[in-house]
């Protein structure tokens, strides 16, 4: 079972405390009006789905219930960090993988 | 050769020694007609059906592992055909068909087994649902029917039926022609149907890059044996999707979620059928070697590990402990997972894809293994005309943009 | 046939003095009817070999005689079923893991009629015909016969196969013992209690660190149990180790487990490990778990596994009495029992040669040591020679003779083309496979090595220290002492533990290390007979090379195809010869196939620890609204709506549901009707920011819903389809109290979080959960202002005060009260809002006014039947997931510029004529209500595969209007009113005509009094 380290209780807690919630810095057209089907289509449903280090949002239900980022690579299924909602995305750990922590 | 009881004898009689090779293992050839990446059970049955029944036989299906390494070696075996929309139910009656013949058509006892699949309603909600699809199956032709918690529990003796049950079995819908088959015969039955036409199947061989010309045509791919040239490449590879559209600038509507399954040792008969619940996440079965075999829901997030928590067999193991009270003493003999691709309807996506030249097949999530030679047989076809079979068409790439989900899970999800 | 027979000799194999059994004890036991004696500290394996009994089982596919391999987890043959009562029956249990109790009572396996004449083992007879993957290339019935053909494999085969698999029996009945689980944290964790184990967790306890010491065995100790010659610090091992264990309980952060095998690495370092509690025990106390399962989270982990003796692999190398080396030395040191008079021991290493020289020592003749290999290390020859032991080395063994118990061993070597050496036990060593399962669980890798013959680690993972024989097979004890010590105190350090430690403990006296091992087995000379390499499933060299010739080459392959190594051993005894036999028969080095992935459980693990205590009511969360047992003892019957229980009806006596149902609608119509609201989601949204959020995340206009109002409001997904509706209700300019439907609480509330946490963080909106905060009674009727006009205090309820959808805020019985006038059923409602621990109380004394009027409680199947007289609809009924607002009639926003899901809704698709829409139904045929579900077609015999037009979504029979009604979602329903269409029935289709979603008072009036 992941441990995660929310930003915000600052402590490493069990996977089973949070709810997955997909990819992160998907963000909500500022106009969708303005959008075709195909760019709203595309807002909607495509996810990059990588096999390697991917950016994503969990959120603390069972804790403080605040929504946070991690970078996990999702081979190795390791975490290099997590930051809030608003931060850059950091750099990931290694290659292969492994955290840098 | 054909395989029969005679000519097992007359091998027995040999001392075995003679056996001919299922399939080769050819060089790859600087080019073929079409290039299907990914020898699971789906890959290999479009590259059979290609040969079979449209002629195609220059054809190569490149494996970066060992064939039939993927979700077809991994899955708990259930076949059925008992899905509510008519696009599915079509898709899948399409296979079922085709399971029937199957172990004839390709001379491999694939052990198909319809020894029926009955799904159970806890509460009225399921049961409303449950009913819903006994009556669209009926109106479809899909023999679906609705069970009392005391039938259920005649068709399958260890069932626990009594209501004071934390949820209890409030009836069942039974698919009678649903049941099993052996994951790793439909693989390789298809590979040696498939090979003994004239298909290359090579193992070891990654799709490191997909090539296409000035116009934005696919013609080949780049491998870790070298490149191969082809006019047509259909991407059929489960748990690996993403990454290969990717090589060929598509993004999908997919994310690849941990699955996992597990055996129990084997033991004498006990379970006559397929028991699943989707409320309380319980599926299960017999194999023909004994071992109760057993799929739990996947795991929360993307991944493609293989792996995945305790917590998620745990669950699993709560509900069929409490549906099944026999099976508490019995022991967990291996765990496992595989890789699934998920869409945002649950429904595959099987057609051509933005890039001329570029097909795909994908995004069965947790129910690609029931389909596997409709799904195959239809793939084919789309590959070798062109165009979407008709029962494949409704499955394309564009419903997300229109917005012509079919959504099977949302049914089954909404309760109030 | 068996029979009960007294023992003629007591434990003829038992030596007089030695092992570390009870001598003061003795057992009785009985295994396939017989009965014997046997010792405290015994297993059934070392109890049955005390008594002379060696064989114990049929293999699998062959019904061949089987014995005991070994000592341990590793055993493939040894298994039985031990029936403590008719509702205990275990089966597949490892004879090697059993610890006996008086009155133990077990079974062999997969045998019928006998365990000496196996009717099945005709098998072995004609095995030809069962080479591996031969059900593959058969019973498919004849093809000519189509349809016929098939049906044999369905009738006649796969029962026959299905009959023969299996090895054990389930139980027939369900297990009535319990088994517990518990989490655990501690710094360190150990796994395996042999010397390198032990030597870690003192190690680490006395460096501060807190230790859980887990060993799969009942004693502590591992490979020092059977050791005898070692001293330790001076000591024989035995006092050591007892006075280890001695200091180590001294230590309240020490945690010693026996009987405890840790079976599975999760992500994070999560470790699954199950405690066997009382299956030893001759009586255990019923209200002792049988199990507990430990998920241990440890910061550091120490991997002291050991390792696995391996097998030899020649022909006939599967019968009662052939044993591995080192389990022979096990059972003659620990259990002071021999496993026979007169040995044969079949070498490829030099492990066995201090064994033959250990079982001589002990009154054993040893007739021979027949070494595969050109010649041993000096140290073995030497010791051998001293204890006169013949050695053959450069020798091919050729097959064993004996039907139930090994007779003799056909050797070919130099000086004869073949010899039969008579004997009555085989040890065989072919070199040790370290134990590193877990060490691959947890994502380390492993890779061959040739001068190894053992696959080993690539690389050191962190977290992860390897200690003793596991990292150097074939070590010394005391190098494992010292590898066990350094592993123990560097982990300690890493989680910071700073305390001095004493010095490493010394063993003297110490065997040499015996590192010369032959390489596994490439190519081995089958003349006669069958040469194992999976004992339990029967699959021998010969099998993997048809798998190979026919193509299947990676490791994978053959294991799938000759199903090697997916046994209930998972192939511990097996996997490495198998790799060394594919690799000969593709000629390739071992190192090129890799290797399988290692899975958990280690060991197999029980359903019933793993599922712990989640069972009957505790089997998922119960939860219950504070009017529950008000409801309950009105005798209501209740429905589960996921976790909630709600209650559905109040049948007074002699009532079925549907007259219940019946009353209390015309009830509600007539008088008055309560009802307990409070399983709905209620979500209070706070700050100035309040409106635009709600008005953004609603279809429904809310920004300009006036103070003192309520709306009703529909929430969609971002891709347009409804997902939730309820009440929003402003409390004030920058308060609402908004309602969700039961199902949909908590995803409300984390669809809301997500947008204003991550999206429209320009607002200042909070969002508090207040579900179990407030109870919720519904007062709805004609008579419904007359039940709270006396309770409630300082609020006007006159409908120029407290219109339709108003709110007041107020007291009722002397108790806060949120008021909200909505009506869920057509008729005049409110819906009184108290906090939860007053709503019971509250509820008594409305439910007392409401009956003294006529009124009556009512649940949710009448209210069911009461909305959908009026046509709304019920998320998740009318809805699945998959309609949008307008299919159901429902305001869609067109006005507003943006909420969530309004860009969904101009999709093609989402617009498209034929969407289905609400419609009702009225049954033309004088038949009953229609069932839920049915569908819909124009004509009323269609053919198989003809869409459906739509399908019932709601269907009651309604008491307000006598006649059963229903709604519908039919594609373009709207225009088709007044339509006439089928619901095809198995027995013929009902007639029905479209109508408009609404039965009673189309006009509302009923609502604005």
């Amino acid at each position: 079972m992941l441990l995660i380290r929310c930003p915000f209780c600052e402590e490493d807690r069990p996977e089973v405390e949070f709810r997955y919630a997909g990819e992160a810095h998907i963000a909500r057209p500022s106009d969708p009006a303005g959008e075709s089907d195909g760019a709203w289509a595309d807002f909607l449903y495509l996810r990059t789905n990588p096999k390697g280090w991917h950016a994503e949002r969990w959120h603390h239900v069972h804790g403080c219930g605040r929504f946070l980022n991690a970078v996990r690579h999702t081979v190795t299924d390791r975490i290099a960090a997590t930051y809030k909602p608003g931060e850059a995305r950091p750099d990931p750990g290694r290659p292969d993988g492994e955290a840098n922590r | 050769m054909r395989f029969s009881f005679p000519v097992l004898v007359g091998k027995a009689l040999g001392g075995h020694r003679t056996w001919p090779r299922q399939w080769r293992d050819p060089e790859p050839k600087p080019t073929y007609d079409v290039i299907i990446v990914g020898a699971g059970g789906h890959g290999l049955a479009t590259a059979y059906y290609l040969a079979k029944e449209h002629g195609i036989r220059n054809v190569a299906v490149l494996e970066k592992g060992w064939l039939g390494g993927g979700n077809t070696g991994r899955n708990t075996t259930i076949i059925r055909s008992n899905y509510l929309c008519e696009e599915s139910e079509a898709l899948y009656e399409h296979a079922m068909k085709l399971w029937d013949g199957l172990s004839h058509e390709l001379n491999y006892n694939v052990m198909y087994s319809p020894r029926g699949v009955m799904m159970l309603a806890h509460n009225e909600h399921d049961v409303r649902v449950t009913k819903r699809h006994v009556h669209a199956n009926r109106l479809a032709g899909i023999d679906n029917e609705w069970l009392d918690p005391a039938e259920a529990k005649a068709f399958c003796p260890i069932l626990n039926v009594d209501p004071r049950l934390r949820y209890p079995v409030l009836g069942a819908a039974l698919q009678r022609r649903g049941g099993v088959a052996r994951h790793d015969a439909v693989a390789w039955g298809y590979a040696r149907g498939a090979d003994s036409l004239g298909v290359d199947i090579i193992q070891n061989c990654e799709v490191t890059g997909i090539s296409r010309n000035f116009a934005g045509r696919v013609t080949g791919v780049e491998t870790t044996r070298g490149p191969i040239s082809a006019r047509r490449v259909g991407i059929v590879a489960a748990g690996h999707t993403s990454v290969l559209m990717a090589m060929a600038g598509v993004r999908m509507p997919l994310e690849s979620f941990p699955l996992q399954a597990l055996v129990s040792e084997p033991v004498k008969p006990v379970m006559p059928c397929v028991v699943m619940s989707n409320s309380v996440h319980a599926y299960m079965s017999q194999s023909d070697k004994g071992e109760l075999v057993i799929g739990a829901g996947t795991d929360a997030y993307t991944s493609y590990s293989q792996t995945g928590g305790l917590h998620i067999a745990r669950h699993t193991l709560e509900a069929i402990t409490e549906l099944f009270p026999v099976t508490r003493r019995l022991r967990m003999l291996r765990s496992w997972g595989g890789i699934v691709d998920v869409t945002p309807d649950r429904s595959p996506i099987i057609g051509a894809t933005p890039v001329p030249g570029l097909y795909v097949n994908c995004g069965w999530g947790t129910g690609g293994f029931k389909a596997t030679p409709g799904s195959g047989h239809v793939f084919a076809a789309t590959i070798a005309r062109d165009e979407p079979h008709p029962v494949a068409a409704p499955f394309t790439l564009e419903r997300f943009t229109t917005g012509r989900l079919i959504d099977e899970a949302a049914a089954a999800a909404v309760s109030h | 046939m068996t029979r009960e027979r007294l023992p003629a000799t007591e434990e003829p194999f038992r030596l007089a003095s030695g092992g570390r059994i009870d001598r003061t004890g003795r057992i009785t036991f009985s295994f396939d009817g017989n009965v014997y004696y046997g010792r405290p500290g015994d297993t059934l394996a070392s109890a049955l070999l005390a008594n002379g009994v060696h064989l114990v089982g049929r293999s699998f596919k062959y019904h061949r005689p089987r014995g005991i391999l070994s000592a341990g987890s590793e055993e493939s043959n040894a298994l039985v079923t031990v029936r403590r009562d008719w509702r205990r029956a275990t089966p597949n249990l490892r004879a090697t893991e059993v610890e006996i109790y008086e009155g133990l009572a077990a079974e062999s396996q997969n045998r019928w009629p006998s365990l000496e004449r196996d009717a099945a083992s005709i098998n072995d007879r004609v095995s030809g015909l069962f080479p591996a993957g031969f059900y593959y290339k058969t019973f498919m019935g004849p093809k000519s016969l189509g349809r016929a053909g098939r049906a044999t494999w369905k009738r006649l085969y796969e029962p026959a196969i299905r009959r023969m698999a299996g090895l054990g029996r389930a139980p027939i009945d369900a297990d009535p013992d319990r088994y517990a689980s518990r989490y655990a944290h501690c710094d360190v964790l150990v796994i395996g209690a042999g010397p390198a184990g032990l030597a870690a967790a003192l190690a680490a306890a006395e460096a501060g660190a807190s230790v859980i010491l887990a060993d799969e065995q009942a004693e502590p100790g591992g490979s020092l149990l059977s050791e005898t010659h070692v001293r330790i610090d001076g000591a024989p091992a035995w006092d050591w180790l007892a006075a280890t264990l001695q200091r180590l309980s001294s230590f309240d952060r020490v945690r010693v487990l026996p009987r405890t095998t840790v079976f599975g690495a999760y992500p994070d370092r999560m470790l699954g490990l199950v405690e066997r509690i009382s299956d030893h025990l001759a009586a255990p106390d019923a209200n002792v778990p049988r199990e507990r399962l430990w998920q241990v989270r440890a910061r550091e982990i120490v991997l002291a596994s050991g390792t696995i003796e391996r097998p030899l692999v020649f022909p006939d190398n599967d019968r009662p009495g052939i044993m591995l080396a080192e389990s022979v030395a096990t059972y003659l040191h620990r259990y002071a029992v021999i496993a026979g008079t007169h040995a044969v021991v079949v070498a490829a290493s030099d492990d066995a040669y201090a064994v033959a020289a250990d079982l001589v020592g002990h009154g054993v003749r040893v007739e021979r040591i027949v070494d595969v290999r050109e010649t041993a290390g000096r140290a073995a020859r030497d010791l051998v020679e001293a204890a006169g032991i013949g050695v053959t080395s450069g020798a091919v063994v050729l097959g064993t003779r004996g039907r139930r118990r090994v007779s003799a061993v056909d050797v070919a070597h130099a000086e004869a083309r073949s010899e039969s050496i008579a004997c009555d036990v085989v040890l065989m060593s072919a070199g040790r496979q370290p134990t590193l399962h877990l060490f691959s669980q947890l994502r380390g890798r492993l890779a061959w090595q040739e001068d190894r013959q053992a696959l080993m680690p690539v690389a050191a993972i962190d977290h992860v220290h390897l200690a003793g024989a596991v990292a150097v097979a074939g070590g010394t004890i005391g190098a494992a002492l010292e590898s066990g010590f350094n592993a123990g105190e560097t982990a300690a350090r890493t989680t910071g533990a700073s305390a001095a430690l004493p010095r490493v403990p010394l063993a003297d006296a110490d065997p040499p290390a015996w590192l010369e091992t032959a390489p596994a087995p490439r190519a081995v000379r089958v003349a006669r007979g069958r040469a194992f390499v999976d004992f339990q499933n029967d699959v021998t060299t010969k099998d993997i090379r048809i798998a190979t010739h026919e193509g299947f080459r990676s490791i994978e392959h053959v294991k799938r195809y000759t199903t090697t190594g997916m046994a209930t051993d998972q192939g511990k005894t097996s996997n490495v010869n198998a790799l060394g036999v594919v690799a000969g028969a593709l000629d390739v080095d071992i190192a090129a196939l890799g290797h399988t992935t290692f899975r958990p459980p280690f060991t197999p693990v029980s359903f019933g620890a793993l599922a712990g205590e989640c069972r009957n009511q505790l089997f998922d969360p119960v939860r219950l609204t504070p009017i529950d047992p008000s409801a309950r003892a009105r005798g209501a019957v209740f429905e589960a709506v996921g976790q909630w229980q709600r209650a559905r009806y109040y049948p007074r006596v002699g009532e079925d549901m549907r007259t219940a149902v019946d009353r209390e609608c015309r009830a509600v119509r007539a008088s008055v009707g309560i009802f307990d609201g409070s399983t709905l989601g209620k979500i209070e949204v706070a700050g100035p920011g309040a409106a635009e959020f709600l008005d953004r995340i609603y279809v429904n206009n809310l920004v300009n819903l006036t103070v003192g109002r309520c709306r009703y409001a529909v929430m969609l997904s971002e891709a347009g389809y409804v997902m939730d509706d309820g009440i929003v209700a402003r409390l004030a300019r920058d308060r609402f109290h908004v309602t969700t439907t039961t199902g949909g609480a908590a995803g409300v509330l984390a669809h809301m979080e997500d947008y204003l946490q991550t999206e429209f963080t320009d607002l200042q909106c909070w969002l508090t959960s207040v579900t179990e905060q407030w109870g919720v009674i519904a007062v709805q009727g004609p008579k419904a202002r007359e039940v709270l006009a006396p309770l409630v205090e300082d609020v006007d309820l006159s409908v120029s005060a407290l219109p339709h959808m108003a709110l007041a805020e107020g007291r009722i019985l002397d108790v806060p009260m949120r008021l909200f006038r909505v009506s869920f059923t057509g008729e005049l409602g409110y819906e009184v809002n108290v906090p939860a621990g007053h709503a019971r109380a509250v509820w008594d004394e409305i439910l007392k006014r409401a009956e003294a009027l006529d009124g009556a409680p009512y649940g949710t199947e009448a209210m069911h039947v009461l909305r959908a007289e009026k046509g709304y609809v019920i998320v998740g009924q009318e809805s699945d997931g998959t309609v949008t607002p307008a299919d159901l009639g429902l305001p869609t926003g067109a006005a507003k510029r943006d909420f969530v899901g309004k860009r969904s809704l101009s999709r093609p698709d989402m617009v498209k004529p034929g969407r289905p829409e609400l419609v009702g139904l009225e049954c033309m045929d004088g038949g009953g209500p229609l069932e839920e579900g049915l569908q819909l077609t124009q004509i009323p015999d269609p053919p198989a595969g003809t869409p459906a037009s739509g399908y019932v979504t709601s269907s009651y029979y309604s008491a307000t209007l006598d006649r059963p009604i229903a709604l519908a979602l039919v594609s373009g329903g709207r225009a088709r009113i007044g339509d006439t269409v089928f619901a095809p029935m198995p027995k013929g289709a009902r007639q029905v005509r479209i109508v408009a979603p609404v039965f009673y008072d189309p006009k509302g009036g009923r609502l604005h009094v």
